[in-house]
């Protein structure tokens, strides 16, 4: 498959679905593929980082949530007509709500990073979850909002520019638009000079400090740039869900944004799309068959492991060489 | 002070739980290279089994060597089938193929014996209490984890320094290529380590399980502190193993009684406690207390 | 079918041919489930569905009703989808299933007042929708949830336990548990400790407990963390020395099966006993056993209730969902025979209704379960109703 089409085909996936869904009637299927926009969103902000700078982190659930009470704590004071903690008033437009969900999780991204980085490998794995640990610890502690039973926003979700989004499908192309500008603005980066330090660092970090760079400001900057995508995702998935809770911060939503990334296929961004809509995607279908859907997800993905090395994309990208006889270099970027 | 020394052993007793899971951890890390998500599962295989055979025999030693026995020859299939295969892979695709493994067992403990927790009680003739000092009586089970564990971890210590098999596992652990050059099949050396951990982890399990309730998923929780344990201990060292175990069950189990004491925050905070002490040993050892050097 | 209960059946029949004629040719009414059938909880909303779908088969009505049942995995992003996909696709009008509070705070706000349906809760009682968040569409059939807590505050009272230690897991319901304790306990708190979500462990905390030297502990620990604590309770040799106190959640009948010998002599309040003396709760338990080959949970009888509440609500509509506010009406005169006896619902929509201490015990069939005590309090209504704007 050309390289072209293959990073085109999950986006228009996303695009025609839903509205085909609600033409056939069946709105309510909409969120479905919401959430595979905002979790390929979060994804595809880790694969920048993982796939390009070689930082696996476990704690990106941290940021997804942080972004997420960004979203649910303004609403609530605007709900409940009370000051937040520093006399502002609340908030609950998505104008305001999702450049202050990206910088948010930029500023605790950038300290997050600026440890972590100290380590390296399965060290750097562990550390990130660490850090994660404690801000979920965190929002637990918080019980003001909720605590562990989080913010249900029955008020709503956010308006746009003071106006409410009409329905389902404004809120999934509101999300799309925004995974769309992330894929072209991360796509540039990894081809501009800050990219090509990140990915030259990952390959050989003592090489790239004999050629005068040090790539440790460069790689914290793409973690923080990373944590404030994935906070702008969780603001989208309050949105979507119209509740928060300490639950969007769980290990296990890190593991998730992995495994959609591996799945994927690593490095190439919109394998991450690929990875949110098939797995999302996998996890309904399973549903419907059977109750006990985790014993043939499980099996799966270690076949998709030993079988389709390079993950979907990767598996994409060689079967469309095979098709035109190398005529197609898909290696190139 | 009496309490205090109470508490102690409580964070001793912790940590051998810990070890057991975490000296297999980091061998299979150490030596294969291997990141095993699911070693938790094996950890749920072995209370399962245990619970079940003491529950239709009536006899617990019976269900300890039969849930021993099941976490063994799970990690010996496991071996065969997936891991093997993912010897030479990225940490990555190990991640996902584990990650795949845990979603598997979780289920499979479910259809097997269904979604209520399983029992598994404590022996009988270790029912009883110990005054280790007048006034307070220690639960004898819990003395015997203790003992159990040590033994346990001094038979591996043996194992691997002072016997041919162990050599194997040293060598390899430094160098692959050497030791399957001087004619060590590396196959079965590894299916061998990786039973090794299984069964120290489906012992853990049966030993735990008359503190925990034997459901579906609880493995992980356990799997997390493990893997805290083996890095601030530093990947492949057993010592290392034994200085994080005693260090993350002591903090923990202090942390949780005192720190409520002097804070309101107590509570948050002791839950983000062991997390700290791994982040602050990680920033200054980046490669753990005992780790190589990279 | 039985012989002694075909008369019972023929004169249901003839009672139903004479006043539904005309809605007998209509469409069963549709009633969704979301519930948690998955995780180490699974089996609440399991006992929830058995003790449903048991009502609907007593009263001979099983053909009347659909049941659409959904499994929310614990996770209320999931629960939010799958109700609106059920009242969206499948055009379901009256919902149930909430199990965890965290679940039904997302779900339920937002359902009744988005959509034109009626939401019946067979568990989650938690105090916002009780109080300020009260809603006419939104109806409770099993309990608030600090009111467990209260019984037993009461209790310790009168059983003259003046110093108490008090312990919880570090999350909502942990915190609302004890402040319901607190509430109308009258004595010394000794200690209050709050420790893990989902701690496993908890010999250190026993340890401090002993050091106390407490007359009783109460202890809020649903779920595996109950089956946990109490075995170690047990293990520490402290069963005989400190009266053991808690709320139902952690002494269901599913829960004591893992816990065994255990659990014997420990006291817990609920609205709810296997031996209540009401005829209703004497078909329930006997039909649930007969059916089910296992002991009925309080869950099972509050989906039993929750069942007949809303097929007494529909009985009195004519079968029609066309008119919520009517259905609402008839749902909230409660007329049904409640397994616990007199029940009604406050005005806030919850119940008002009797709460009773229960003490574990061995049955002559060897079965660890549990029998009633005492009775805590009369027609107890919540702490929330007041808040409540509704009359």
């Amino acid at each position: 498959m050309p390289p072209l089409l293959r990073d085109a085909l999950p986006f228009l996936v996303l695009a025609v679905a839903p509205v085909v869904a609600t033409l056939a009637g069946a709105d309510w299927l909409v969120p479905v593929f919401t959430r595979m926009v905002v979790f390929a969103l979060a994804a595809m902000a880790l694969d920048f980082i993982l796939g390009v700078g070689g930082m696996v982190s476990l704690g990106h659930a941290a940021f997804f949530a942080v972004g997420g009470y960004v979203v649910g704590i303004g609403s609530q004071h605007v709900a409940e007509s009370t000051p937040t903690p520093f006399g502002l008033p609340g908030w609950d437009d998505l104008l305001i709500s999702l450049p202050l969900a990206f910088t948010v999780g930029v500023l605790i991204a950038l300290p997050f990073g600026w440890v972590s980085l100290r380590t390296r490998g399965a060290y750097f794995i562990m550390i990130t979850l660490a850090l994660a640990q404690m801000v979920y610890y965190g929002l637990v502690g918080l019980t003001s909002y909720g605590g562990d039973d989080g913010i249900s926003m029955w008020w709503g979700r956010n308006t746009v520019a003071g106006a409410a989004l009409p329905n389902r499908l404004a809120l999934h192309f509101l999300c799309l638009g925004l995974l769309v500008a992330a894929f072209v603005v991360l796509k540039r980066l990894c081809a501009a000079p800050f990219g090509r330090v990140l990915d030259g660092a990952r390959q050989n970090e003592a090489r790239m400090r004999a050629l005068g760079y040090r790539p440790l400001p460069y790689q914290i900057g793409a973690f923080a740039l990373s944590g404030g995508i994935v906070a702008v995702a969780g603001a989208l998935m309050a949105n979507v869900d119209e509740f928060v809770s300490p639950g969007m911060g769980h290990w296990t939503i890190s593991g998730e944004l992995l495994v959609i990334v591996i799945l994927g296929g690593i490095g190439s961004l919109s394998g991450a799309v690929w990875g949110a809509v098939v797995l999302l995607g996998l996890e309904e279908g399973l549903k419907e068959i059977t109750e006990h859907w985790p014993i043939l997800l499980g099996p799966l993905l270690v076949v998709i492991v030993l079988f389709a090395r390079g993950g979907l994309t990767g598996l994409l990208d060689r079967l469309g060489s095979r098709r035109t006889q190398g005529g197609d270099d898909a290696g190139g970027a | 002070m009496l309490l205090f020394l109470e508490q102690l052993l409580n964070g001793v007793q912790l940590s051998v739980t810990l070890l057991l899971m975490a000296s297999g951890l980091t061998l299979v890390f150490g030596i294969m290279n291997l990141l095993n998500l699911a070693h938790g599962s094996l950890f749920m295989v072995g209370a399962y089994v245990a619970a079940w055979t003491t529950g239709v025999s009536g006899s617990w030693l019976l269900g300890l060597v039969a849930g021993a026995a099941a976490a063994f020859v799970t990690g010996i299939v496991i071996e065969l089938v997936v891991m093997r295969r993912l010897y030479a892979r990225d940490h990555l695709d190990q991640v996902l193929a584990t990650f795949g493994l845990i979603l598997f067992f979780n289920e499979l403990v479910r259809l097997l014996w269904g979604i209520r927790p399983m029992r598994l009680d404590v022996p009988e003739a270790l029912g009883g209490f110990v005054e280790i000092v007048p006034g307070a009586p220690y639960p004898l089970y819990r003395l015997a984890v203790i003992a159990a564990g040590a033994a346990v971890m001094l038979a591996l210590a043996w194992l691997v320094q002072g016997t041919r098999v162990g050599m194997r596992i040293r060598a390899g652990s430094v160098d692959r290529e050497m030791i399957g050059a001087l004619g060590v099949d590396i196959g079965r050396l590894y299916t061998l380590v990786f039973a090794l951990g299984a069964l120290l982890a489906g012992l853990a399990g049966v030993l735990a399980g008359p503190f925990l309730a034997i459901q579906s998923g609880m493995g992980e929780p356990i799997l997390i502190l493990a893997f805290v344990v083996v890095v601030i201990g530093g990947i492949g060292s057993l010592k290392g193993a034994v200085a994080g175990s005693l260090l993350v069950g002591i903090t923990d189990t202090l942390g949780r009684v005192y720190l409520p004491k002097i804070t309101d925050a107590g509570p948050a905070l002791s839950s983000m406690l062991i997390f700290l002490v791994m982040a602050v040993v990680l920033a200054v050892f980046p490669t753990g207390l005992y780790g190589r050097k990279s | 079918m039985p012989m002694k209960s075909a008369a019972a059946a023929a004169a249901a029949a003839a009672l139903l041919l004479a006043t539904a004629a005309a809605a007998q040719a209509a469409d069963p009414v549709k009633v969704g489930m979301v519930t948690t059938l998955s995780t180490g909880a699974g089996y609440l909303g399991d006992h929830v569905r058995k003790g449903f779908e048991l009502a609907l088969e007593q009263a001979g009505v099983a053909d009347r009703v659909t049941l659409l049942v959904e499994d929310d995995g614990l996770d209320p992003g999931t629960a939010t989808q799958l109700t609106e996909r059920m009242v969206e696709r499948d055009g379901v009008k009256i919902m149930t299933g909430a199990i965890f509070s965290n679940v039904a705070m997302a779900t339920i706000p937002k359902l009744v007042r988005n959509y034109d349906i009626l939401y019946v809760s067979p568990n989650a009682g938690p105090a916002p929708l009780a109080g300020k968040g009260c809603h006419p569409r939104y109806f409770n059939t099993a309990y608030q949830n600090d009111n467990f807590a209260e019984v037993m505050g009461k209790y310790a009272n009168e059983q003259n336990l003046k110093r108490v230690y008090l312990m919880a897991p570090n999350y909502q319901a942990g915190k609302d548990s004890i402040g319901g304790f607190k509430r109308f306990f009258k004595g010394e708190v000794v200690g209050e400790v709050y420790t893990k979500l989902n701690q496993t462990d908890y010999a250190a905390e026993i340890a401090e407990l002993r050091a106390a030297n407490p007359d009783a502990v109460y202890f809020f620990y649903p779920g595996g963390m109950g089956i946990n604590f109490m075995k170690q309770f047990a293990q520490a040799g402290l069963a005989d020395k400190v009266v053991a106190l808690g709320p139902a959640f952690s002494f269901d009948d599913t829960l004591l099966d893992a816990v065994g010998d255990a659990a014997i002599g420990f006291f817990n309040g609920s609205q709810w006993s296997p031996d209540l003396d009401v005829a209703a709760n004497k078909t329930f338990v006997d039909g649930y056993k007969a059916k089910f080959s296992e002991y009925p949970t309080l869950y099972a009888a509050q989906g039993y209730d929750t069942a007949q509440a809303i097929v007494a609500a529909l009985q009195k509509t004519d079968w029609s969902t066309a008119d919520m506010d009517a259905l609402a009406a008839a749902m909230k005169q409660a007329d049904f025979p409640s397994v616990r006896g007199e029940f009604a619902f406050g005005n806030n929509n919850h119940p008002i209704q009797d709460i009773y201490v229960r003490e574990v015990f061995k049955d002559d069939t060897g079965n660890v379960t549990n029998r009633i005590a005492t009775k805590g309090f009369d027609n107890h209504v919540d702490a929330y109703a007041a808040e409540c704007e509704m009359k």
